[in-house]
């Protein structure tokens, strides 16, 4: 079952670059936020489902990033593994809102208080 | 008239022979008038079908062979040559029996008896009969129009006119600013003439291309030198017996040696017409290509089915194919009409456009633009059904946006980001073949021949086809126009899967370019492109912003080209550079500071020792390279540790770069009994000469003291050896994973030359390796005796190759931890935010 959460203001899409990436730390672990080329923004869990490899400091193309410890190809959209390899990390949901604010669903659990 | 005079081409020898051995058969007989574009093919779909049904005759205007109208267009740009653009030559219209009147027009049909009259006195039998007159274009009847040097642009004649006038001529006016009369334009300029467009409607190709698009489209070809005039209405045609200009109604007028009319086209019908055929606009037909009469069929650009008359081929491949069933007997579906989509085969020049997008009542628009990369996409909406899109910049989308208006996919899945592509839709872009594969068998891949998927696919299945040259001769899909070849070349590797093997020459760049490393370069420089948006812009690039493999590789090829004027970009660099250290596997960090040519000091060495203790650094290593590795350092903690060493005079060591690594040194004269040179000062030298240069590949060196060689020069990318009498330089060693000794380059006697020629050799390699392409595979590939050419035999040459080289370094030496320790990229190190 999906845990509850809530959606916490992160920051601003702006803190991104574009085609880059930033980390958001939780006590549970790191997500990694992502703002494409056509400034959508992503969510994922900090982790490849490779060999963990931070996925925040990989190259960011079209809807996806590609891990920079063994070049697994990630989806953005979907946070699975694409091309031959199989595997899938987690995927948050993510909003902006219209003055480019970034809010995060943070499943409850995964963050006690929350600092924006 | 022409149309009636005897023409004076001469019959081919074989002619009368296939009449002679086919007058006796007994078959049906038919003839076709037209020896066009519709005529032939028809002819080509029915021998498929039904082979050695009839006995065919085919009656040609035109005293040539069938060739693609089409091509003419590149023809006038002096992109094909006649002789490319032939569709079927004479061995084949003699290996299907088929007699052939080039040159020679019917010009009379007596319906009673079945028989056609030529203009040559021929009188020819039918049972069946095609009609295949395609259209004419239309001249306006201004004052004038009848001067020598105003021509049309329909046929190879044309064509020929027009080569020949733009040799001797300076001006030309080109009246119509449609898909013909820009082509023609663009044709001439290239031809070296002066050209003016002169356009009615208030923006370029007003039926296929809104305005938005035709605006970008008009400053695009002014960049190119045509001048355009929009809203201008022709009064008159000027001069005497030859044109000299052209005059509007608003008074303007324009200088002109050759006027060339491209303002529309009508269906060619004046022989079914005078002979009492149903007719509208162009020879009325059914379903089954059937005019009033029975016994007489017409296809291509002079009918009209279902009150609609066509100007482009893809319905006339869907036409022949009706009109081959009912020849053949074959009950088919008949001819259901076509929706429709243009490009403009200008070259550079990307537009598409397809079904219907006059918008109106009922209809939404879902607009993309991005002024920077030129690009412009409207999608025009109804009923959740995609009716019309017009493409600019753009156009790799068209032929999937053009399915799902034939298919009326129901695209409220797809809604919000459909204008991004299918790429983005499907997340695709990783998947080169995604896109082909959803395709169904019957997607035409190829609008110029009318080719579609399926067809290309039996052919590699069936016929063992392995490369693009294969399929091309095959199945004809990308032979003309080019414009399908990435996807042919996709959907080759998608059937075939790992056994295709790109066509000879290079491999590309990576999925998402045509294009191989050689090329890439080369046009960056050829064009004078400055960074790598513009770069995938104008080299075609499939995919928005490119992947992990062509973003480093692009961004290098422009700090190499541009020096001092690129500006390196961050987010094509691979972690290791652009946070100036190695990621290890637990996603902590190593430092190596550089240690020039392997010489520290106990300053260094205490301010290392602080540093490990300061941010309880895990490991601390000597590594293969002379120089101290700490390793297990958070990413946060970097930026703080740089400081620190910094502050002891330390810079990065670049040991995560493209870039140059170490100089090892023995320790020479200064204590080896053996020493013959300075190598450790040497090593120091070129270590401070070279640091900070960004390269293709890591680069490494060293300088032994002498030939026992304890610095392992003869690994290195550059390595030198001393000797009593001066320096050895070595090139292109590698002691990794495929060790290969150095080639001895050349000898010199003193260290200035040594270093010289070692600038030289680094620009070199730099100006001419492929992205990560190390020396020793790239000294393999380009020869040696290259390299001496270029560094040994013209000392010119070498001089220059170090002048770039310094020039390149001005910019290139500084430290990147100093900049960083003092806050540049400060959101590479720190998190956004800490929760919880
Ligand atoms: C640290 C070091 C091992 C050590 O503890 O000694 C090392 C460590 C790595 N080497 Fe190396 N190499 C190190 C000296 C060497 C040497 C010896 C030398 O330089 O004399 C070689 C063979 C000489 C040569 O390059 O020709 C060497 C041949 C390689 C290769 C194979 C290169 C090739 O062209 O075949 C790779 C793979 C690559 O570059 O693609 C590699 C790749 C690596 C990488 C970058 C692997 C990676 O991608 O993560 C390692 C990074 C470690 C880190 O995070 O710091 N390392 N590596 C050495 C650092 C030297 C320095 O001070 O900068
Ligand atoms: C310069 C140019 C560029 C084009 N570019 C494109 C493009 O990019 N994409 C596209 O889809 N379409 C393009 N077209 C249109 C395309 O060429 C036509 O749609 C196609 O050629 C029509 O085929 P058709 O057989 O109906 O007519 P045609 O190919 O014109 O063939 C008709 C033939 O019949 C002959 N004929 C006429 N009357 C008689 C008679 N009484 N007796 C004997 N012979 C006769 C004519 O001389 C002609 O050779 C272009 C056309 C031109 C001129
Ligand atoms: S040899 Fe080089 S690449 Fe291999 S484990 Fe050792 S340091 Fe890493
Ligand atoms: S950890 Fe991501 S590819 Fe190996």
């Amino acid at each position: 079952m999906v845990k509850a959460s809530t959606f916490t203001l992160v920051g601003q899409r702006d803190d991104i670059p574009r085609l880059g990436s930033r980390r958001v730390r939780t006590p549970a672990g790191e997500i990694a936020l992502f703002r494409t080329s056509d400034d959508k923004v992503f969510a994922l869990r900090n982790e490849c489902p490779h060999k963990k490899g931070p996925l925040s400091e990989g190259i960011v193309h079209g809807h996806s990033v590609t891990c920079p410890l063994h070049n697994w190809v990630i989806s953005l959209e979907t946070g699975e593994a694409q091309g031959a390899d199989t595997g899938c990390t987690g995927k948050l949901a993510v909003e902006v809102r219209d003055d480019g604010s970034i809010y995060l669903a943070i499943p409850s659990g995964m963050a006690e208080a929350a600092v924006a | 008239m022409s149309f009636f005079t005897s023409p004076s081409f001469h019959r081919h020898p074989w002619t009368s022979q296939v009449e002679a051995t086919m007058t006796k058969s007994k078959k049906p007989r038919l003839v076709i008038v037209g020896n066009g574009m519709a005529g032939i093919r028809t002819l080509e779909e029915l021998l498929k079908r039904a082979p050695d049904t009839y006995d065919v005759t085919v009656f040609g205007q035109e005293p040539r062979l069938n060739y693609n109208r089409i091509m003419l267009s590149p023809i006038l740009a002096g992109e094909k040559a006649y002789q490319d653009i032939i569709l079927n030559d004479w061995d084949w219209y003699e290996a299907n029996n088929i007699r052939l009147h080039a040159g020679d027009p019917v010009i009379g049909i007596d319906q009673k008896h079945g028989f056609v009259f030529s203009a040559a006195g021929r009188k020819v039998p039918y049972d069946k009969l095609l009609l295949a007159t395609g259209s004419e274009p239309i001249v306006i009847p201004v004052p004038g129009h009848k001067k020598e040097g105003v021509i049309t642009f329909r046929d190879m004649k044309d064509v020929e006119t027009m080569i020949d006038g733009a040799g001797r001529l300076q001006h030309a006016v080109v009246i119509g600013g449609g898909l013909l009369g820009l082509e023609a334009a663009y044709g001439l300029s290239t031809l070296g003439m002066k050209v003016t467009v002169l356009h009615l409607a208030p923006h370029l190709m007003e039926r296929q291309l809104d305005i938005a698009a035709g605006t970008l489209l008009k400053q695009e070809l002014e960049r190119r030198g045509l001048d355009i005039i929009l809203e201008a209405d022709t009064a008159e045609i000027t001069g005497g017996d030859h044109v000299e200009g052209v005059t509007l109604k608003d008074g303007r007028s324009f200088p002109a040696d050759l006027v060339v009319m491209a303002v529309g086209i009508r269906p060619n019908t004046w022989l079914a017409r005078s002979h009492g055929l149903a007719t509208g606009r162009g020879v009325q037909v059914d379903d089954h290509m059937i005019t009033s009469n029975p016994d007489i069929l017409a296809i291509g650009e002079c009918v009209e089915h279902r009150g609609l008359c066509y100007g482009l081929v893809a319905p006339i491949w869907d036409m022949a194919r009706a009109a081959a069933d009912t020849l053949a007997g074959s009950d088919g579906k008949g001819y259901q009409g076509s929706a429709i989509s243009t490009k403009l085969k200008v070259t550079g020049v990307d537009l598409f456009s397809g079904g219907d997008f006059s918008g109106g009542k009922g209809t939404e628009d879902i607009v993309f633009r991005d002024a920077a990369r030129g690009v412009y996409k409207r999608l025009v909406v109804k009923k959740d059904r995609l009716i019309g899109a017009v493409l600019y910049g753009d156009t790799g989308d068209g032929p999937w946006y053009f399915q799902m208006i034939k298919d009326g996919t129901d695209i409220s899945p797809l809604r919000g980001t459909m204008v991004f592509g299918q790429g983005f839709e499907e997340g695709a872009l990783s998947d080169p073949f995604k896109a082909v594969a959803d395709l169904p068998a019957d997607a035409e891949i190829c609008g110029c021949n009318g080719v579609c998927k399926g067809t290309i696919q039996t052919a590699i299945t069936e016929g063992g086809l392995t490369s693009l040259a294969e399929v091309r001769a095959q199945t004809k899909a990308s032979s003309s126009c080019g414009s399908c070849t990435g996807l042919v070349e996709k959907l080759i590797g998608f059937t075939l899967g790992d056994g295709y093997v790109a066509d000879s020459g290079p491999k590309p760049l990576c999925g998402c370019t045509a294009l191989d490393h050689g090329e890439v370069r080369r046009l960056i420089v050829a064009k004078g492109i400055k960074d790598i948006p513009s770069v995938f812009q104008a080299l075609e690039w499939r995919t928005p912003d490119g992947c992990h493999t062509c973003r480093p590789a692009v961004n290098y090829y422009l700090l190499c080209a541009w020096p001092g004027e690129y500006q390196d970009d961050a987010r094509a660099r691979f972690i290791n550079e652009r946070v100036h250290a190695n990621i290890q596997k637990d996603g902590t960090y190593s430092v190596v500071p550089r240690m020039w040519a392997g010489v520290t000091s106990a300053k260094e060495l205490r301010a290392i020792a602080d540093v490990v203790d300061k941010f309880n650094i895990p490991t601390v290593k000597v590594t293969g390279g002379q120089r101290i590795d700490l390793l297990g350092i958070k990413k946060d903690d970097l930026t703080a540790v740089w400081a620190d060493l910094g502050a002891a005079g330390m810079v990065s060591g670049h040991a995560y770069g493209k870039s140059l690594r170490t100089v090892k040194t023995c320790v020479g004269t200064d204590w080896c009994r053996f020493g013959t040179q300075d190598s450790t000062g040497l090593g120091v030298k070129l270590e401070h000469a070279t640091w900070g240069s960004w390269m293709p590949h890591k680069f490494k060196m060293a300088v032994s003291g002498c030939p026992r060689n304890c610095a392992e020069a003869t690994i290195k990318d550059f390595g030198i050896v001393c000797v009593d009498s001066g320096y050895e330089l070595h090139v292109g060693g590698n002691g990794g994973i495929h060790v290969r000794a150095t080639d001895l380059l050349c000898k010199v006697t003193t260290e200035e030359e040594a270093i010289e020629y070692c600038m030289a050799f680094i620009q070199m390699y730099r100006e001419e390796a492929w992205y990560l392409e190390r020396t020793a595979p790239w000294i393999e590939r380009v020869g040696i005796d290259h390299i001496r050419d270029r560094l040994t035999s013209d000392s010119e040459a070498r001089i220059k190759l170090r002048d770039r080289f310094l020039l390149s370094q001005k910019d290139a030496q500084d430290d990147p931890w100093a900049a960083r320790a003092n806050g540049m990229d400060a959101h590479e190190y720190q998190p956004l935010v800490t929760i919880g």
